[in-house]
C-alpha cells in the first residue's frame, strides 16, 4: 500500500494501480474518452492528465497510465490541467462536430467550441479513441478492424477497406464506441445485421424463435471455445 | 583479415603489424566517397584515378584510398594527398591523371583546385589549413578520413579496438560504467541523458536478455551526422557498442538504421562481417569469454520512429507508435526486456573515453556537457557541411568562422538549432556557448545537431509554418494534442502568412502550445510547438507586421508581397523579361523595365537574376 493525496485528500491505494483507478473508488471524478474496464489503457485521447509532483518535480501525467506511488500529490483539475482537457476537447469537437457525446461532455465541462478552428467534414464522429480495434483485437480476439494511413490521415477500418473476411459481426465495437461512429443496422425483422460493409445473417433461438446473434459468431464461438454449435442455439434469456 | 584474434596481445601485434608494413612517409591518394561527394559523380574519379595509376604503372606503388565523409560536401568531389595533405576540391573528374603527374609525382601544386576562401579571397594548400577545418575539434569525426570504411586493418592500423581490447581484459564492466559516468558522456540523440547512468540502470535491472541498440534513425531535414560516421566509420560505432554490451551484460544488440541509407547498411554489414571474422563480435571475442552478437534492422523512414518506443514497437514489428514511458526502458523496453538505446554518435564517442581515459575527456567542452558535438550545418551559409566543435564553442564561430559567415553578404538572421521541433535563435544569442543546457535556456535545444542558418531573406512566420507542416506530416496520429493540435496550428499560420491573420491569434498559438506541450504524448508532439514558440519569443513584431498591417517584412510570404521594378536602378538589361516565367516583367531595351501585377507570380526570378538590385519587393 502507498499513501498519496489526490485533491487535498489523502488516500491510501495499492501499489501498482493507476491514479485514474485510484481517483475513480474514490469518488474523484476524471473525464477519460478511450478507457474501459475491460480493455488496457492506451494513452491516446490526453484527456485525463493529471497534475503529479513527487519530491521536487511536478509534471503533467496521463492517469490511466501512470502508477500510484508513495508521496505522490496529484491535482485533477489545476490550471495547467485545465487547458489541455479544454484544448483536446475544442480540437475534437472541430474534428466530429456532428458528435452529440461529445458536445455534451464539452458543456459539462464548461467548453464551447474555439471559433478559430473550421470544423472538419469527413471524419463523422470517429475520434480515433482506438476503443474498437482493442476490443475487436483484445476481446474478440479476431482483429478484423484495424487503422490505416498515418497521423491526421489516420482512419479506423477493415484492411484495405474492403468487407472483412474475418469480422463475425458480434457488434462489440459498435457498443463501445464512445461517439456512436460505427453503425450496426438490423433490419425490422432482425433476420440480418449490417456493419463495416459486410451483412450478416442471424440465428434464431431453438426455444423462443427470436433472432439472436449472428450465425458467424456462433461458430466462431464454437471453434474457439469448442462447443458443439448445437449447445450455442438457445438465446440468453432462454438459457 | 581471417583468422581469429584470440587476446589483447595479439591484438597489439596485429595493430603493429598493420602500422609497420605502413610507410608514412609514401605518397597516398584520398577521395571521399561519402554520399554527398558520390552525388557529384566521384565514383567516376575514382575509376579514372585507378586507370590512371595502372597506366603508370603505379598500382601499389602510390596508395589509394577511397574514405567517408570529410565533413566538407559542399566542396566535393574532394582529393587529399598525402603526406602533405594537399587539399584539392571541386576536382573535375578528368583531373586524376593531371594530378598523379604534377602534384603526386612531382609535388607540383595545381592551383586552380586549391580551396579559395570567398570572404577572404585567400588561397590554402593544406587540408589543415583551411578555415573549415582549422577551427574544428575533429575528434569523432576525424577518423574518417583516414580510413577506408570497407578496411578494417585501416582501422586496425589507426589503433582501433585497442579501447575494445583495454575494456575487456583489464576492466571490470562496473569500472567502464563508473568511467562513463565520470566522462559524463551524454547523448547525443537529442535528450542529453548520462549515458553512463543509463547503462548503469541497465546493468542493474532485472531481467534477460538484456539488449543494447543503435538509434540510426536520423529523420531530421537537412541532418546526416549519423549517417556519414555509420558510412565512413563503422567500426568506431561497432566497437563502442560491444564495450557497452560488455557493461551493460548484454548479448544482443540491435543498429536500427533507415532504409534511406543504403550505403550505411551496406557498410557496417561489411563491418560486421570482419569484426566476427577477426573474433572481436560474436563468441568469445578477443578469447574474453564474452558474447555478443548484432542485428541490422531497416527502419522505414518514418521520423517518429526514431522516438525510443516507437523504435521498440517497430523492431518488433508493430506500427511504430509510441508508448507512454512511465517505466524506464532500461527497464523494460524492447520486448519488455531492460533495453539500453543510444544514438549513433554517443557510441562513436566510447572508446575515445575508455582509450583514453574520462579525465581527458571530461577536459573537452564545457561544465555540464562534455566531449565534442558533430553539427550539420546547412541553409544560408558560406561552408556548408559537417562540422564538429567542443560543446560549449559559440554560435558565432560556428557560423562566421567555421562556417564561413553568409553569402552574397546578406545579414544573419536567426539559426534554427535541434531539428524541426527546435527552436530559433535569433542574433542577439549569437555569443551563446553551444551546449545542453544553454540551448535549452534559450528556448531551444540541441536535438541531434542540425543547425539551419537563415538571413535577412527568411520570414519567420514561412520558417515557423515550414517546420510544423513537416511536424503535421510525421505526426503519428495517436494522441489528441499531436495529431489534431498541431495542424491547427499549422492552419493559423498558414492563415497569417496568406494575410488572413486574425487578432488574437498570437495568444491563441501560444495557449495551444502549451495544451501541445503538456498534453501530447510522446516526445515529437511535446517539442512540436517549439519552432512557432520560438519565434513569437524573438520575432514576434514579424507576427504583428503579418497580422495588423498585412504586410511581410522579409518579403516572403507571397500574399503579402508585390514585385516591382526601381525605374532609377533598372538600366533595361531585359535580364528579368528572360527569366519571368509569366512575361509579367517587361520592357524597352535600355529603357527602365515594369512588372504587370496581374501577371505576377511572385516568383522571385526577377529578383535573383538583377544585377543591378533594382526589383523591389513590398
Ligand atoms: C520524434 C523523435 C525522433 C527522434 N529521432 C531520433 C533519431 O533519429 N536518432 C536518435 O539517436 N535519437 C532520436 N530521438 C531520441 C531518442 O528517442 C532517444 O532519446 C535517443 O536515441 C537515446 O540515445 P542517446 O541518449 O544516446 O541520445 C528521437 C526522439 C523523438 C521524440
Ligand atoms: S463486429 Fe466485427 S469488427 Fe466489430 S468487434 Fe465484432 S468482429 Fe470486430
Ligand atoms: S470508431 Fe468509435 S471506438 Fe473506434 S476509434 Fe472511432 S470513436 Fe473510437
Ligand atoms: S505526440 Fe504525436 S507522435 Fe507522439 S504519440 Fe502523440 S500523435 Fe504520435
Ligand atoms: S516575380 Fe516572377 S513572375 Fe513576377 S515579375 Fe519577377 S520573374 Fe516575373
Ligand atoms: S483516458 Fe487516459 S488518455 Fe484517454
Ligand atoms: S561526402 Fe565527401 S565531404 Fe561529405
Amino acid at each position: 500500500m502507498v499513501n498519496l493525496t489526490i485533491d487535498n485528500r489523502k488516500i491510501e491505494a495499492e501499489a501498482g494501480r493507476t491514479i485514474l483507478e485510484v481517483a475513480r473508488e474514490n469518488g474523484i471524478v476524471i473525464p477519460t474518452l478511450c478507457t474501459h474496464e475491460s480493455l488496457e489503457p492506451t494513452g491516446s485521447c490526453r484527456l485525463c492528465v493529471v497534475e503529479a509532483k513527487q519530491g521536487k518535480r511536478t509534471r503533467i501525467v496521463t492517469s490511466c497510465l501512470y502508477p500510484v506511488a508513495e508521496g505522490l500529490t496529484v491535482d485533477t483539475k489545476s490550471e495547467r490541467v485545465m487547458n489541455v482537457r479544454r484544448l483536446v476537447l475544442q480540437l475534437l469537437l472541430a474534428r466530429c462536430p456532428e458528435s452529440a457525446q461529445l458536445k455534451e461532455m464539452a458543456a459539462e465541462m464548461g467548453v464551447g467550441a474555439e471559433p478559430r478552428f473550421t470544423p472538419d467534414k469527413d471524419n463523422v464522429k470517429c475520434i480515433l479513441c482506438r476503443m474498437c480495434v482493442r476490443t475487436c483485437e483484445k476481446v474478440v480476439g479476431v482483429s478484423a478492424i484495424g487503422f490505416s494511413y498515418r497521423g491526421t490521415e489516420k482512419k479506423v477500418c477493415t484492411p484495405f477497406q474492403e468487407e472483412s473476411a474475418t469480422c463475425i459481426g458480434c457488434g462489440a465495437c459498435a457498443y463501445i464506441c464512445p461517439t456512436g461512429h460505427i453503425e450496426m443496422e438490423t433490419t425490422k425483422t432482425g433476420d440480418s445485421r449490417t456493419i463495416w460493409g459486410r451483412t450478416f445473417k442471424m440465428a434464431t433461438c431453438t426455444v423462443c424463435g427470436r433472432y439472436f446473434a449472428p450465425e458467424d459468431q456462433l461458430k466462431y464461438i464454437s471453434r474457439t471455445a469448442d462447443v458443439p454449435l448445437e449447445n450455442l442455439a438457445v438465446c440468453i434469456s432462454c438459457r | 583479415m581471417t583468422s581469429k584474434i584470440k587476446s589483447f596481445d595479439e591484438l597489439k601485434s596485429v595493430q603493429e603489424r598493420l602500422k609497420a608494413g605502413r610507410d608514412p612517409k609514401k605518397p597516398c591518394i584520398t577521395i571521399c566517397v561519402g554520399t554527398g561527394c558520390l552525388a557529384y559523380g566521384t565514383r567516376k574519379l575514382v575509376d579514372n584515378f585507378r586507370e590512371e595509376l595502372a597506366k603508370r604503372d603505379l598500382t601499389g606503388k602510390i596508395d589509394f584510398r577511397t574514405s567517408g565523409c570529410h565533413g566538407f560536401c559542399e566542396r566535393g568531389p574532394m582529393v587529399v594527398i598525402s603526406p602533405e595533405k594537399i587539399f584539392y576540391q571541386r576536382v573535375g573528374l578528368a583531373d586524376a591523371g593531371e594530378i598523379i603527374d604534377k602534384t603526386v609525382l612531382n609535388g607540383e601544386i595545381i592551383d586552380r583546385l586549391l580551396y579559395v576562401d570567398p570572404q577572404t579571397g585567400e588561397k590554402y594548400v593544406h587540408e589543415d589549413d583551411v578555415p573549415f577545418y582549422k577551427k574544428q575539434t575533429r575528434l569523432v569525426f576525424g577518423q574518417n578520413s583516414k580510413v577506408d570504411p570497407e578496411s578494417m586493418d585501416d582501422y586496425l592500423a589507426i589503433g582501433g579496438y585497442s579501447a575494445l581490447g583495454k575494456a575487456l581484459t583489464g576492466m571490470k564492466p562496473e569500472e567502464i560504467i563508473q568511467e562513463v559516468i565520470k566522462a559524463n558522456l551524454r547523448g547525443r540523440g537529442g535528450g542529453g541523458f548520462p549515458a553512463g547512468l543509463k547503462w548503469d540502470e541497465t546493468r542493474k535491472a532485472k531481467g534477460e536478455p538484456k539488449y543494447v541498440i543503435c538509434n540510426a534513425d536520423e529523420g531530421d531535414p537537412g541532418a546526416y551526422m549519423d549517417r556519414s560516421l555509420l558510412e565512413g566509420n563503422p567500426h568506431l560505432v561497432l566497437e563502442g557498442m560491444i564495450i557497452g554490451a560488455y557493461a551493460i551484460g548484454s548479448s544482443q544488440g540491435y543498429i536500427y538504421v533507415r532504409n534511406e541509407y543504403p550505403l550505411a547498411v551496406k557498410n557496417i554489414h561489411i563491418a560486421m562481417r570482419q569484426a566476427r571474422e577477426a573474433g572481436l563480435l560474436g563468441e568469445n571475442i578477443l578469447g574474453s569469454g564474452f558474447n555478443f552478437d548484432l542485428k541490422i534492422n531497416r527502419g522505414g523512414g518514418a521520423f517518429v520512429c526514431g522516438e525510443s518506443s516507437a523504435l521498440f514497437a517497430s523492431l518488433e514489428g508493430r506500427a511504430g507508435e509510441p508508448r507512454a514511458k512511465y517505466i524506464h526502458a532500461t527497464h523494460k523496453g524492447l520486448y519488455d526486456k531492460p533495453t539500453n538505446l543510444n544514438n549513433v554518435e554517443t557510441w562513436g564517442n566510447v572508446p575515445f573515453i575508455i582509450e583514453k581515459g574520462a579525465d581527458w575527456y571530461a577536459g573537452i567542452g564545457t561544465e555540464g556537457s562534455k566531449g565534442t558535438k558533430i553539427f550539420s550545418l546547412v541553409g544560408k551559409i558560406n561552408n556548408t557541411g559537417l562540422v564538429e566543435v567542443p560543446m560549449g564553442t559559440t554560435l558565432r564561430k560556428i557560423v562566421f568562422e567555421i562556417g564561413g559567415g553568409i553569402p552574397g553578404g546578406k545579414k544573419f538572421k536567426a539559426i534554427q538549432t535541434g531539428g524541426p521541433s527546435g527552436g530559433c535563435i535569433p542574433e542577439a544569442h549569437i555569443d551563446l556557448p553551444v551546449d545542453f543546457d544553454e540551448l535549452t535556456k534559450i528556448g531551444s535545444m540541441m536535438g541531434s545537431g542540425g543547425m539551419i542558418v537563415m538571413d535577412e531573406n527568411n520570414c519567420m512566420v514561412d520558417v515557423a509554418k515550414y517546420f510544423t507542416n513537416f511536424l503535421v506530416n510525421e505526426s503519428c496520429g495517436k494522441c489528441v494534442p499531436c495529431r489534431e493540435g498541431i495542424r491547427r496550428m499549422r492552419d493559423i499560420l498558414v492563415d497569417i502568412a496568406d494575410g488572413k491573420g486574425r487578432e488574437g491569434d498570437v495568444e491563441l498559438l501560444q495557449k495551444m502550445a502549451q495544451g501541445i506541450i503538456d498534453g501530447a504524448l510522446c516526445a515529437l508532439g511535446n517539442s512540436a510547438p517549439n519552432p512557432v514558440m520560438s519565434t513569437i519569443r524573438y520575432f514576434r513584431d514579424e507576427y504583428e507586421a503579418h497580422i495588423k498591417e498585412k504586410r511581410c517584412p522579409a518579403g516572403v510570404c507571397r500574399a503579402l508581397i508585390t514585385y516591382s521594378i526601381d525605374p532609377e536602378k533598372c538600366t533595361g538589361c531585359t535580364l528579368c523579361a528572360k527569366v519571368c516565367p509569366t512575361k509579367a516583367a517587361g520592357g524597352v531595351k535600355k529603357k527602365a523595365h515594369t512588372i504587370d501585377p496581374a501577371k505576377c507570380t511572385k516568383c522571385g526570378a526577377c529578383r535573383e537574376s538583377c544585377k543591378f538590385d533594382s526589383i523591389i519587393v513590398r
